[in-house]
C-alpha cells in the first residue's frame, strides 16, 4: 500500500517559501512523475515527502494516516538519490543488506532477500565489490536494490539517471518501468528530462516555483495543456507560442501549435519563411524558420528525407484540428 | 614531462635537500650510537673516560627504573591517545553543527594548541591544580570535599589531563576537517534505511572517520612518545610519573652519565619503533584504498 497525500503543504527555508500551499495525491501503484524547470521545488518536495525537511505547514498523509510528524526511517518510504549515496566502505552486499540489518531481520532472511534483489538487477557478480569499484550505471542498480530489499510502501526517487551517458540512461528507464510493473509499487520520480517523463509516468505533476501548474497523464498534459507555461513544457522540440494578428484569428490572445503538426512544402502553405538551422536526426528533420511574421523562430518537424537548406524559402501549413488556444493570463480556452 | 633529461635533472636539484636531511638525522643517531659504547662524565673528571662494551646496555636496562619508565610512557600515550580521539570526534560532530560565532569558536578551540607546552604545564600546575589556591581546589571545597593535591596523589592522570588538553585541538581539528567531507546524503540515505542517530554514527561517519583517526593516532604517539616539558615544570619525575625520556634526561644531566642516557636514547628507539609497529597493525590498513 502507498497512497500519498499532500493537504495545504508549505514549505519556507527563512523568509523564502518554496513551496506554496499544494495539495496532491498519489494513488498507490501510480507512477507519478515531478517535472518542472531548475529550481522549481521538485527535491525539495520529496524531501518533504520523506521527511527529510520539516514542512513549515500542512500535513502529510501516507495511506490515510497522519506522516506529518513521523520520522523519515518510520514512513516505510524509500529513496533513491541523484548521488546514489552508497555507502562506500560497504560491500555492495552489506550496502543492500543494511536496511534490513536495521529492521533487526534474521540473517537468512536478509540473505534471500538479498541476493533475490541482486539477481533481479544483474549485481550477483558485484556483491563482494566496493562501490568505488563499480560503474556508474552498476552504481545505480545498487542503490535500487538497497530501496526494493525492504519492500517499501512507495518509492522516491530524485534524477536518479541524471549522472549517466544517454544509452545507459535509456536502458535503466526500461529497467525501472519493468520494476514499477513488476512490483506495482506507489514511485514518485523527478527528472527535468521529458523523455523520461512522458514514457515512464502514469500521472505527470507540472510544478513551477513550488506552485503546480498541471497534473493528467502524460496524453492529457500533451493534448490540453492548461496553459502556455505546460504547452511550452511538455513536448519536444517546444511547441511553437504565437501572438498578435494571427492569434486574434483564432479568437484568442495566443495560439499554440506543436512542430509535428505543421506540414512544409517548398511551394504553397499558410504561412512561409526562411529555413535557418536543419537539424538532421535522421528519421526526422527539426527546421527552425524564421522570417514568418509570426514568432521570433517557428520550428517544424518532417520527415527525414524532406530536404531544405539554409535560406531555402519554405512554406508551412498547421493542422487546424490541434491548434492549442490560449487567453491573456495563458489559459487554455476551449 | 618524466624525460630521462628531467629526471636526472630532478634528481641532481633534490641531492643538496636530500644530503642535509640525511646528515641531519644520521650525526646525532651515530652519535649517540657512539656515546652508547663509551664511558663518558664531561663534567666529573674524576671518572676515566674509555670503551665500556656493552655495559651501558645491561646497566640501563637492569636499572629498577627501567620498566616503571617503560609503563609510565606507554600509559600516558595510551591514555592521552584515547582521551584526544574520543572527545576530539565528539568535538568535532558539535562544530560541524550550525551555530551562531561558528569561526569564533573554532578559533577559540584551537588555542590551546597555540600555548607552548612549558607555559600551559605551568598554568595547569598553579592555576588549576594547587592544592591550595587552584581553581579545582576551590570547586571541590564549593561542594563541600577536600581538595585533591593533584600533582601528587594521582600524578599520572595529572599529566595525562594536561597533555591532553594541549592535543585535543589537534585531533580535532582534523576530525574536524574529515567530517565536513561526508556527504550529508550518505546521512540522509541511512535516516531513510532505518538507522537512528546512534547508528548512524557507528556505521557512517565512525567508518568515514577511520582514515583520519589513523592519521591523528600515529601524529600524535610520535610527539607523545617524547614529551618532556610537561613532566619537567610539573612532577619533574617524581612521583611515577617518569618516563623513558625523562629517564635518560636524568641520566645524563643529573648522574652526568651521557654513555647511559645514550643507551637509554637507543631503547627509546627501539620502543617507539615498536610501537610504531603494533600501530600501523591495527590501524595502518584504514591508510590504504
Ligand atoms: N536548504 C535550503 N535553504 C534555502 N533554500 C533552499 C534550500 N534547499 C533548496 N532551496 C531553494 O528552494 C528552491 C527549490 O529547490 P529544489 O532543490 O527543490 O529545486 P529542484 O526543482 O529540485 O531543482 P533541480 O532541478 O535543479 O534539482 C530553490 O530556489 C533553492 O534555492
Ligand atoms: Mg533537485
Amino acid at each position: 500500500m502507498g497512497r500519498i497525500q499532500l493537504k495545504d503543504v508549505t514549505k519556507s527555508f527563512g523568509d523564502v517559501e518554496v513551496i506554496p500551499p499544494l495539495n496532491l495525491t498519489i494513488e498507490d501503484g501510480e507512477f507519478t512523475v515531478f517535472v518542472g524547470p531548475s529550481g522549481c521545488g521538485k527535491s525539495t518536495l520529496l524531501r518533504l515527502i520523506a521527511g527529510l525537511e520539516d514542512i513549515t505547514s500542512g500535513a502529510i498523509e501516507i495511506d490515510g494516516a497522519d506522516a506529518t510528524d513521523v520520522p523519515p526511517a518510520k514512513r516505510g518510504l524509500a529513496m533513491v538519490f541523484q548521488s546514489y549515496a552508497l555507502y562506500p566502505h560497504m560491500s555492495v552486499r552489506k550496502n543492500i543488506a543494511f536496511p534490513l540489518r536495521m529492521a533487526k531481520m534474521d540473517q537468512a532472511e536478509i540473505d534471500r532477500r538479498v541476493d533475490g534483489a541482486a539477481s533481479v538487477l544483474n549485481l550477483t557478480d558485484y556483491l563482494d565489490r566496493r562501490p568505488g569499484q563499480l560503474s556508474g550505471g552498476q552504481r545505480q542498480r545498487v542503490a535500487i536494490g538497497r530501496a526494493i530489499v525492504r519492500e517499501p510502501a512507495a518509492f522516491l526517487f530524485d534524477e536518479p539517471l541524471s549522472n549517466l551517458d544517454a544509452a545507459l540512461r535509456v536502458g535503466m528507464r526500461l529497467e525501472i518501468s519493468e520494476l514499477h510493473k513488476r512490483l506495482a509499487t506507489t514511485m514518485i520520480y523527478v527528472t527535468h528530462d521529458q523523455v523520461e517523463a512522458m514514457t515512464m509516468a502514469d500521472k505527470i505533476v507540472v510544478l513551477r516555483a513550488g506552485n503546480i501548474e498541471q497534473v493528467g497523464s502524460p496524453l492529457e498534459l500533451y493534448k490540453a495543456p492548461r496553459n502556455t507555461f505546460v504547452a511550452g513544457f511538455i513536448g519536444s522540440p517546444k511547441m511553437n507560442l504565437i501572438e498578435g494578428a494571427e492569434a486574434a484569428k483564432h479568437d484568442a490572445h495566443t495560439i499554440g501549435i506543436r512542430p509535428e503538426h505543421i506540414t512544409v512544402s517548398a511551394t504553397e502553405g499558410v504561412w512561409s519563411g526562411r529555413v535557418g538551422v536543419a537539424e538532421h536526426l535522421g528519421s526526422d528533420t527539426f527546421f527552425h524558420v524564421h522570417d514568418t511574421g509570426l514568432a521570433e523562430t517557428i520550428t517544424v518537424r518532417a520527415d527525414g528525407e524532406v530536404g531544405f537548406n539554409h535560406g531555402d524559402r519554405i512554406h508551412l501549413t498547421p493542422r487546424s484540428d490541434v491548434i492549442h488556444k490560449f487567453d491573456a493570463a495563458g489559459l487554455r480556452i476551449t | 614531462m618524466a624525460t630521462q633529461h628531467s629526471r636526472s635533472a630532478a634528481r641532481l636539484m633534490m641531492a643538496p635537500a636530500v644530503v642535509l636531511l640525511l646528515g641531519w638525522m644520521l650525526v646525532p643517531l651515530i652519535m649517540t650510537l657512539y656515546f652508547s659504547f663509551r664511558n663518558y662524565f664531561p663534567l666529573r673528571p674524576d671518572r676515566v673516560p674509555g670503551w665500556a662494551g656493552f655495559d651501558n646496555y645491561v646497566r640501563f636496562f637492569t636499572s629498577s627504573a627501567f620498566w616503571p619508565s617503560v609503563q609510565t610512557t606507554l600509559v600516558i600515550v595510551g591514555g592521552v591517545l584515547v582521551i584526544t580521539v574520543v572527545l576530539g570526534i565528539l568535538l568535532a560532530m558539535l562544530l560541524d553543527q550550525p551555530m551562531w560565532g561558528q569561526g569564533v569558536v573554532r578559533i577559540l578551540v584551537i588555542a590551546p594548541f597555540f600555548v607552548m607546552p612549558t607555559v600551559s604545564a605551568l598554568v595547569w600546575k598553579n592555576m588549576f591544580m594547587d592544592p591550595v589556591n587552584g581553581l579545582l581546589a576551590h570547586l571541590w571545597r564549593f561542594f563541600g570535599a577536600e581538595p585533591v593535591s593533584w600533582l601528587s596523589e594521582v600524578p599520572t592522570a595529572s599529566i595525562v589531563m594536561i597533555v591532553s588538553w594541549q592535543w585535543l585541538p589537534f585531533a580535532t581539528l582534523i576530525l574536524l576537517t574529515a567530517i565536513q567531507s561526508l556527504d550529508s546524503e550518505q546521512l540522509e540515505a541511512a535516516a531513510m534505511d532505518g538507522a537512528p542517530k546512534l547508528k548512524q554514527f557507528w556505521y557512517i561517519i565512525l567508518p568515514h572517520l577511520s582514515r583520519a583517526i589513523t592519521i591523528v593516532i600515529l601524529i600524535q604517539t610520535i610527539f607523545l612518545l617524547s614529551i618532556f616539558a610537561e613532566i619537567f615544570v610539573t612532577t619533574g619525575g617524581a612521583f611515577g610519573t617518569r618516563t623513558l625520556t625523562y629517564l635518560i634526561f636524568q641520566r645524563v644531566l643529573e648522574s652526568q652519565n651521557v654513555g647511559l642516557g645514550s643507551a637509554g636514547g637507543v631503547y627509546a628507539i627501539i620502543l617507539a619503533n615498536i610501537v610504531a609497529i603494533f600501530l600501523m597493525r591495527i590501524v595502518g590498513k584504514n591508510l590504504d584504498a
